[in-house]
């Protein structure tokens, strides 16, 4: 399962590391798109959401994606997690192309590489916090191996939890937690499989100011001390503005500011 | 992992999937116990069908039998002989028996089959002894009156009968008709050809003066004074041979004395005199017109040109209780010599006895239709005009219909499992669209779409395995119960569940076989399995996005 995607040796390409508007020159490209575009079809009327989206975030960068409701903005991000696949251009991730990788293929890189996080956290409702943490690694291996390091990722898992302040929450169910828990859960979950990139939709979409900046904390926290890789939608500009780096969507193209 | 863990969660979460899973329960659960009973009545039969029949069985179809047992015996050994266990040679006649009912003193004709067996070496081809009432004829058969006690370990009460019987029945009649001399109603003469009332032993007004009431029980039975010169025989003398055993065609008796001698021996199918059914309290009972004895008169054909009647009397010595209905009502067993005296099948020049039939039996394992077809090559019907058959032939439609009723059943009962199946295809469509936000968020975490089907064949399988465990858990208690809940549901009812008047068995057999228990419990669980595809197939093509923001 794990030969179905390789990471390159040599991550950078060339044309990326030369272009000069970038803030951290020195850094590799994690994902870059080209000319992204993408229609949803209602009934026989063809709606245009993204008309040819660049896009390119480094290791080690917190970027924002800044756009109204309707803006693509989430269209983009399913596009980047290879949750969708988009009619025109191309991604890449760390130099591999992966927009067209089949669909196993896919599977893997969002279930090792690629981590993400929901506005309604999507968390499954008949399992614990603790399960909900595990489930990527419970994807990944088979019932004889997951067993066999049981006691290694549930200690991981734990662990994650407690630097997510869960500690006390490990055995309980989604709906016994608060909107801010279920999104640290969800967090937790996204970072199990030590991604190289961080995709989060919204995140503090639903919660209220006080569990939402202490949500951006965490995020921050994440970028700065362990030097993970963010990107994050979202429409509010105070938010964005903790970002690195900002990119508005503007009908379906990236608006230069 | 994911997949058991998932699996599990919603069994234990979605209570609607386990009532789906309640008609696979009812039907794994009536598939069992249909098949156990039918396994058990099959089974039954065959047991009984056999033990009546031999084997094989070689028949003239001409009512004046194969001329020279000897001779086709010794045939047969060559021709099979190293198959052979035992032989022996019958002869078979429709007749007519003729007695009185010993209540209400009519009398009584009914047809017959009359059999003629050699005492020794009948039951070595079939289950004859076995079925008769008398602990002694069980073990080595006689055809003799036997001092009392017929009927032990049998499970209905039987009344007294025997020598025990006879004498005081023949004594009773003998002291009305000289009552009857002395009070001048007949002539002396005359008295020989009276009939005198019948005589019940069951009626106390009945009794004489000089005869001692009749107890109930065998063991209270006194021993007789009286008229008897040889007075009461010594106790464990009791089932000898009485002074004189058999009337002779040779010497017959001038004065036949009911009290000491008997006819030749004859043993009844018991309901050819007797009746089952019901008395006012609706218990079941018995009702015997004859018990063992009695006399009987039979008449039957010779093999004269054309054939004319000719009858005897015999002393019913025994009961023959098949359980059968069929051969209980009609089969009837006297000495193969004297019936083939009666009927004159025996050439006076040579001495050679006509039998009807030779039966065969087989020794254990040996192929019944190979020798058949063996026996059947020997003896061309057109040379002749035997019938040769095995007994699952002569019993061949009455087995083949029990075969069929069971397939029927067992397909219409998987109908109703495959209803189930249609069931779970509808709560498990019902399950899947509920849970498709979950399928969307696992395909987000990098599960693959079969690793989502997977999920709901699994959830599929175990609820499959769940409902037909319980089901062959219910089914197996309830065959284990059955009569006790036949019990019920008549306490209940109101209506006989399961009437041995009709039925002669006392309980309904069951047999479980555990191979046909495997097959319906896998049948179950592939028919949840297969209703559970096509929910699992949508489930693993919902396209990640739209399944999560579905509400």
């Amino acid at each position: 399962m794990s030969s179905a995607y390789k990471l390159p040796e040599t991550k950078i390409a060339t044309d990326v590391q030369q272009s000069p508007q970038l803030h951290h020159a020195a850094a590799s490209v994690v994902m870059r798109a080209t000319g992204l575009m993408k229609s949803y079809r209602k009934g026989k009327v063809e709606i245009p959401v993204l008309n040819g989206v660049d896009f390119e975030v480094r290791e080690g960068e917190f970027q924002a994606i800044v756009g109204t409701s309707g803006s693509g903005k989430s269209t983009l991000l399913h596009l980047l997690a290879t949750l969708d696949q988009p009619d025109d251009g191309q991604i890449f991730f760390e130099g591999n192309r992966i927009d067209n990788l089949p669909a196993k293929s896919r599977d893997i890189l969002r279930n090792r590489y690629i981590g993400i996080v929901f506005q309604f956290y999507h968390l499954l409702p008949e399992l614990s916090a603790l399960e909900n943490v595990l489930m990527p690694l419970m994807i990944r291996y088979g019932f004889t191996k997951y067993m066999l390091r049981r006691r290694k990722n549930r200690q991981r898992a734990k662990e994650l939890l407690d630097k997510m302040g869960l500690s006390h929450r490990l055995k309980h169910r989604p709906r016994e937690l608060s909107g801010g828990e279920m999104q640290r859960v969800a967090i937790a979950r996204a970072l199990i499989a030590d991604p190289q990139l961080l995709l989060a939709d919204e995140p503090t979409g639903n919660l209220d100011r006080q569990a939402g900046d202490e949500l951006m904390e965490i995020f921050r926290d994440l970028n700065r001390e362990q030097g993970l890789t963010v990107v994050m939608v979202t429409h509010d500009e105070t938010i964005a503005e903790q970002a690195d780096r900002t990119i508005h969507l503007v009908e379906g193209r990236v608006q230069t500011m | 992992m994911y997949k058991v863990l998932l699996s599990w969660r919603y069994l234990k979460s979605r209570y609607i999937a386990l009532a789906s899973i309640v008609s696979v329960t009812l039907g794994v659960a009536t598939l069992i116990v249909v098949n156990s009973v039918m396994a058990g009545f099959t089974v039954e039969m065959h047991d009984r069908l056999h033990g009546v029949l031999s084997d094989i069985i070689v028949r003239s179809h001409n009512l004046n039998g194969l001329p020279d047992s000897e001779w086709h015996m010794e045939e047969i050994r060559k021709v099979a002989g190293d198959d052979i266990e035992a032989m022996t040679a019958t002869v078979s006649v429709p007749a007519m028996i003729n007695f009185r009912d010993n209540i209400r003193g009519q009398w009584i004709t009914q047809p017959i089959n009359l059999i003629g067996i050699a005492a020794t070496t009948y039951s070595d081809v079939c289950e004859f002894e076995q079925h008769l009432l008398h602990p002694l004829n069980r073990e080595q058969f006689q055809f003799i009156l036997r001092e009392n006690d017929y009927g032990r370990g049998r499970k209905d009460k039987f009344p007294v009968a025997g020598w025990a019987r006879r004498r005081v029945a023949a004594q009773w009649e003998q002291r009305e008709i000289a009552d009857q001399v002395e009070n001048g109603d007949v002539t002396a003469n005359d008295a020989a050809l009276l009939t005198p009332p019948p005589f019940d032993l069951a009626d106390d007004s009945q009794t004489l003066a000089g005869l001692p009431a009749l107890p109930d029980s065998i063991e209270e039975l006194p021993e007789l004074q009286g008229p008897l010169d040889n007075g009461p025989r010594a106790a464990g003398q009791q089932d000898s041979l009485p002074a004189v055993p058999f009337q002779t065609d040779d010497a017959p008796l001038l004065t036949f004395d009911a009290t000491r001698e008997q006819h030749t021996g004859i043993v009844l199918g018991i309901s050819i005199c007797s009746l089952r059914g019901r008395d006012v309290q609706g218990d079941l009972m018995d009702y015997y017109f004859a018990l063992p004895g009695d006399d009987v008169k039979i008449t039957l054909p010779n093999t004269g040109q054309p054939p004319k009647a000719v009858s005897d009397s015999f002393t019913i010595v025994d009961f023959y209780e098949s359980e059968m209905s069929e051969y209980d009502s009609s089969f009837a067993f006297v000495p193969l010599s004297k019936l083939q005296n009666l009927r004159g099948m025996i050439t006076a020049e040579t001495g050679v006895a006509s039998v009807s039939a030779i039966q065969i039996k087989l020794r254990a394992g040996a192929d019944l239709d190979i020798v058949r077809d063996r026996l059947q090559a020997r003896f061309p019907l057109q040379q002749f005009g035997y019938q040769i058959q095995t007994w699952r032939d002569m019993q061949g439609p009455l087995l083949s219909a029990v075969q069929l009723e069971t397939t029927i059943l067992n397909i219409l009962l998987f109908l109703i499992i495959a209803v189930a199946g249609f069931g779970i295809l509808a709560t498990f469509f019902m399950i899947v669209v509920e849970k498709t936000r979950d399928v969307g968020i696992l395909k987000s975490l990098g599960a693959s779409s079969r690793g989502v089907m997977s999920i709901f064949l699994g959830y599929g399988l175990s609820l499959g395995i769940a409902g037909s465990l319980a089901g062959l858990a219910l089914g197996l208690l309830f065959v284990d119960q059955i009569n006790v809940v036949a019990g019920w549901i008549e306490k209940i009812t109101g209506q006989e569940v399961f009437d041995p008047t009709v039925y002669y068995f006392s309980e309904i057999p069951v047999v479980v076989n555990p191979l046909t228990c495997l097959w319906v419990v896998l049948g179950a669980v592939g028919i949840a399995v297969i209703a559970s595809v096509l929910p699992a197939r949508k489930a693993a093509k919902l396209h990640p996005v739209e399944a999560l923001r579905y509400e």
